[in-house]
């Protein structure tokens, strides 16, 4: 299991994608999904909090300027789905899953911004079958990072980047961090 | 755990941000409650035991639902406390759970302090479901829940506490989260109903039902039971419907939009009036659904705390994600 | 002759005569040989006296607790004559009184016969019985007030109950006037009683525990009062705790009623507040009352409205008294911490000098019933405690000799510490805490 990182312990080491080549990789991925489900119906982007979020609402935004189509967006709090609640100390604070429409029979992009273990995924999928019976579920990233535990793999792909356990990636978001890149950094 | 406490003992051990946030984690689980399957996965492999030592129908099984949903196991014991000295048999029920490994622990007892006494023997957590004439903080915090989702808000709302207060656990649950949260309660009924030096409590005693009513944006009605106590308390039940009863001409000097509340078993025609109990105002359905919300995020937030044999670990299987800044919303379409 | 006791330097405070000066006290044949220079010359010239150093600590007459439940006949689970007296030894006490709520209870001749054949094996301390007004403590008919009086009874008393029939006072009061010993009545008006657990107020508001109001002992206080002016008998009122029945005793002592009154440590040191957290060794009956209660106790205490300082030393089992709050019986031990809570109520905050307190824990308690005793005069019997009264020490529950183990003072530290009980001139405890004897 990864150590948990918090912002006072992790070193930022590099740049790997600057504002621009974030935002050329959601354009991108926009392009991609387009492109894989022939086009923009039934698609629904569900963003798992939190960076996923923004994430999702910038390709729906995309989508709809190259297809005309604005795809719903919703948001998943995967807190009470996490496998984890017996081994940490203190409960998670539960943020709530917004999922604006039903998704019975659409195509679900998944949406967050690191896949690492892919246990957060695992949760995610969990709750979205709860909430539904999608014709499809995708999995869109802005960076792979490797060290996969359970076999789960992204459908679009921003940046794979090679890490080692110790380091960290931080995808920083206008909406939250107030800037946009990711960088790479090493746990102190 | 709600703060770092491994017990839900009563309302008037919590500070205001901690009824704020069971109240705010409640919020998510009515949500769940509407889902298709209204289940989610989070106290998987824990279980809870529910004992009832006063009998009880709505709130054991507002809990057992509760339980349920967040995927807990769960055993129930009920005894109304028959041939077994009650002591005896709550101290021999503490051993039994911890022998049993059991994580959560619900208590209904007819002694206040009841729960105390197993939360002081025992690791696992400790939630009081009514604890005699004490406190009730499960039904405080639905009750406050559901004036929040009516009103909005809490602090300034003028809620109206009506009836038996001295042996009403959920009336002192109820006094310790509104005053905590800013609002100002009035409470009235029959002097031999009114315990002594309530205005510590930081409420304002009213002469009359209609003064307690002037105005109120919230009346919560308390369900008088004069069968089980003496009835040198209150000459009937038909004086009581005459001089408490709520009915809906009293209801005409709380504000117009006023919200009516009861915890149940209602005794209609005596606190309260059918057409009220019925009525546009009453958000008594509201009140039971809202409870198991209320109990899912109690029950929740305190199965953070570790059950003995286990530990905490220092790292989360998670992904790490450092934060910068406060979570954006997505906007709702 | 035996080797007279020689107690080396002390402080000796003989509060009825006065006497508070630093002396030897002599001791022999189980008497009081005499203080310093007035002991007979062949006593302080015996070639081998025991000589014990106790310079800095009080010697006092043996100190006397007019309330107390040994629980024996009948509920030796809870304590017996032989644990109880022995923690009467460990607390400086030479004389208890018994209460008559045994199972059964001393309403009998030979039930009274009983307990003092007991104590006398057991050889800890002086016990006194006190008798059952009513048969079977049933508050209805009388018990054979004379024999029991002859066989030993010193005062009658329906305690752990009050005596609630006023017939029934009235006629007891007529029946001792004569005799010279008190009715000492718990007085508690049932109904206003009701299943109280705690005292009334904002505390059991809080808890939402039932009440028990002042007045249910304040009520009882009055009658009484008014039935002794009645009568003329002698009513005393046992473990006083409220403010209006101090004013109501004070009152009729100065009408000239022959009324006396007690009250135990915690009611001066401890509130309700203390039932906070459901504590059941909080709970005994009358409950822990107000802070004005307190107060007013205290300067009762101090204008001698209250006589006596008695403990109502009431043992419990674990097993009964570990429980939740309502569930467990009412009742706390006091023997072994009495001395210390006292001197911390009464006299570390200057209220009463050490000499007006010892009056109020041994020569008092006597008068009340009719006793002789309580000095150091030379040629009575050598009931004598020895205390250190800046000692400090930490209240260990677990280290008591009494069986009962239910008190709230558990971990606290007092200062004050026995350090040798005598009782007739044997000594009958001597503290672990005490400097070698010299012989």
């Amino acid at each position: 299991m990864p150590p948990k990182a918090s912002v006072e312990q992790v070193r930022e080491k590099a740049e790997i994608l600057d504002g621009d080549g974030l935002r050329r990789a959601v354009t991108r991925i926009a392009h991609e999904i387009i492109e894989r489900n022939g086009g923009a119906q039934d698609l629904v982007l569900v963003g798992i909090r939190r960076r996923g979020v923004p994430l999702a609402l910038r390709l729906a935004k995309k989508i709809k300027e190259f297809e005309g189509i604005d795809p719903p967006v919703g948001a998943l709090d995967i807190t009470l789905y996490r496998d984890d609640l017996q081994t940490i100390a203190h409960q998670p604070v539960v943020s709530g899953t917004d999922v604006p429409c039903r998704i019975d029979d659409k195509i679900v992009v998944l949406v967050d911004d690191v896949l690492f273990t892919g246990r957060t995924v695992r949760a995610a999928l969990d709750e979205l079958i709860d909430l539904g019976r999608p014709k499809a579920i995708q999995l869109a990233v802005i960076v792979d990072r490797g060290h996969r535990e359970i076999p789960i793999r992204a459908d679009f792909v921003g940046k794979n980047v090679p890490t080692s356990r110790r380091e960290v990636i931080m995808v920083n978001v206008e909406e939250i961090d107030g800037h946009d890149g990711v960088s790479i950094g090493e746990m102190l | 755990m709600i703060g770092q406490r491994k017990d839900l003992l009563g309302l008037e051990d919590l500070m205001a941000e901690e009824i704020v946030s069971i109240l705010d984690t409640a919020r998510t689980f009515r949500d769940v409650l509407d889902r298709p399957i209204p289940k989610v996965p989070s106290l998987r492999g824990l279980t809870a035991a529910n004992l009832f030592f006063e009998a009880s129908t709505r709130t054991r099984l507002s809990f057992e639902l509760a339980e349920k949903r967040l995927s807990a196991d769960t055993v129930h014991f009920q005894t109304t406390g028959s041939s077994v000295s009650k002591g005896e048999t709550l101290k021999d029920t503490a051993r039994n759970i911890e022998a049993m490994g059991i994580h959560l622990v619900v208590i209904r007892h007819t002694a206040p302090g009841a729960p105390h006494y197993l939360a002081r023997n025992l690791d696992a957590g400790v939630i009081n479901a009514g604890d005699g004439t004490h406190e009730h903080p499960t039904q405080g915090l639905l009750d406050i829940y559901t004036m929040r989702e009516r009103r909005g808000r809490i602090a300034g709302l003028r809620v109206a506490i009506i009836g038996d207060v001295t042996h009403s656990r959920v009336a002192r649950s109820n006094i310790w989260g509104l005053t905590k949260l800013g609002a100002s309660v009035t409470i009235a009924g029959p002097p031999t109903m009114i315990p002594a030096e309530v205005e510590r409590f930081g409420v304002a005693v009213a002469k009359s039902v209609d003064e307690a009513i002037e105005g109120a944006d919230v009346v919560n009605i308390l369900r008088i039971q004069l069968e089980r106590q003496r009835t040198i308390l209150y000459p009937s039940l038909r004086e009581y419907a005459r001089v408490y009863g709520i009915t809906s001409e009293r209801l005409k000097r709380a504000k117009p939009d006023v919200t009516v509340m009861h915890p149940g078993p209602m005794n209609r025609g005596v606190e309260i009036a059918q057409d009220v109990a019925d009525g546009e105002h009453s958000v008594i359905l509201e009140q039971v659904t809202n409870g198991i919300a209320v109990r899912m995020a109690v029950l929740y937030l305190l199965a953070g705390h570790k059950a003995p044999g286990e530990t905490a670990a220092e790292t989360p299987a998670m992904e790490a994600k450092p934060t910068h800044g406060e979570p954006s919303l997505p906007p709702r379409r | 002759m035996a080797s007279p006791l020689c107690l080396r330097g002390g402080r000796i405070i003989d509060a009825a005569r006065g006497i508070d000066r630093v002396q030897d006290l002599w001791i022999a044949g189980g008497r009081i040989a005499g203080l310093g220079e007035d002991a007979p010359a062949e006593v302080r010239s015996h070639p081998r006296p025991e000589v014990i150093p106790v310079a800095g600590a009080v010697i006092c007459p043996g100190l006397v607790d007019m309330h107390v439940h040994l629980r024996e006949p009948g509920q030796e689970d809870r304590e017996t004559i032989e644990t109880g007296t022995f923690a009467a030894a460990r607390g400086g006490f030479t004389t208890v009184a018994c209460m008559p709520n045994t199972v059964p209870p001393l309403d009998e001749r030979s039930r009274i016969e009983y307990v003092i054949r007991g104590a006398r094996e057991a050889g800890h301390a002086r016990v006194l019985p006190v008798a059952a007004v009513t048969r079977g403590q049933l508050g209805e008919a009388l018990t054979e007030i004379e024999e029991l009086a002859e066989a030993g009874a010193v005062a009658f008393s329906d305690d752990g109950k009050p005596v609630h029939n006023a017939e029934v006072m009235r006629r007891a009061l007529e029946l001792t006037r004569g005799l010279g010993v008190p009715v000492i009545q718990h007085a508690e008006d049932r109904d206003l009683k009701g299943d109280g657990v705690m005292h009334e107020g904002w505390a059991s508001t809080r808890l939402g525990l039932k009440g028990i109001p002042a007045a249910a002992e304040s009520v009882v206080v009055a009658r009484d009062a008014l039935l002794a002016e009645l009568t003329g008998g002698h009513v005393h009122v046992a473990h006083v705790s409220a403010a209006r029945s101090v004013e109501i005793i004070r009152r009729a002592k100065s009408r000239g009623i022959r009324m006396t009154a007690e009250t135990a440590p915690h009611y001066l040191v401890l509130t309700d507040e203390a039932v906070e957290g459901y504590d059941s060794r909080t709970k005994m009956n009358p409950p822990l009352r107000g802070t004005k209660d307190r107060e007013a106790l205290i300067e009762g205490v101090v204008d001698g409205t209250i006589d006596c300082l008695a403990t109502d030393h009431a043992p419990h089992t674990e097993i009964d008294k570990d429980n939740d709050f309502e569930s467990a019986p009412f009742g706390i031990v006091g023997l072994e911490t009495a001395l210390g809570v006292y001197l911390k109520a009464l006299v570390e905050p200057k209220h009463l000098s050490l000499s007006e307190l010892l009056l109020r824990l041994t020569v008092n308690p006597l008068r009340v019933l009719g006793r002789p005793g309580g000095t150091l005069e030379a040629g009575t019997e050598a009931d004598v405690t020895v205390f250190d009264p800046a000692r400090r020490w930490t209240v260990r529950a677990s280290e008591f000799a009494s069986k009962g183990r239910n008190t709230p003072f558990d971990g606290w530290e007092l200062r004050g510490r026995v350090l040798l009980t005598v009782l007739a001139g044997r000594i009958t405890f001597r503290s672990e805490a005490f400097e070698p004897s010299v012989r």
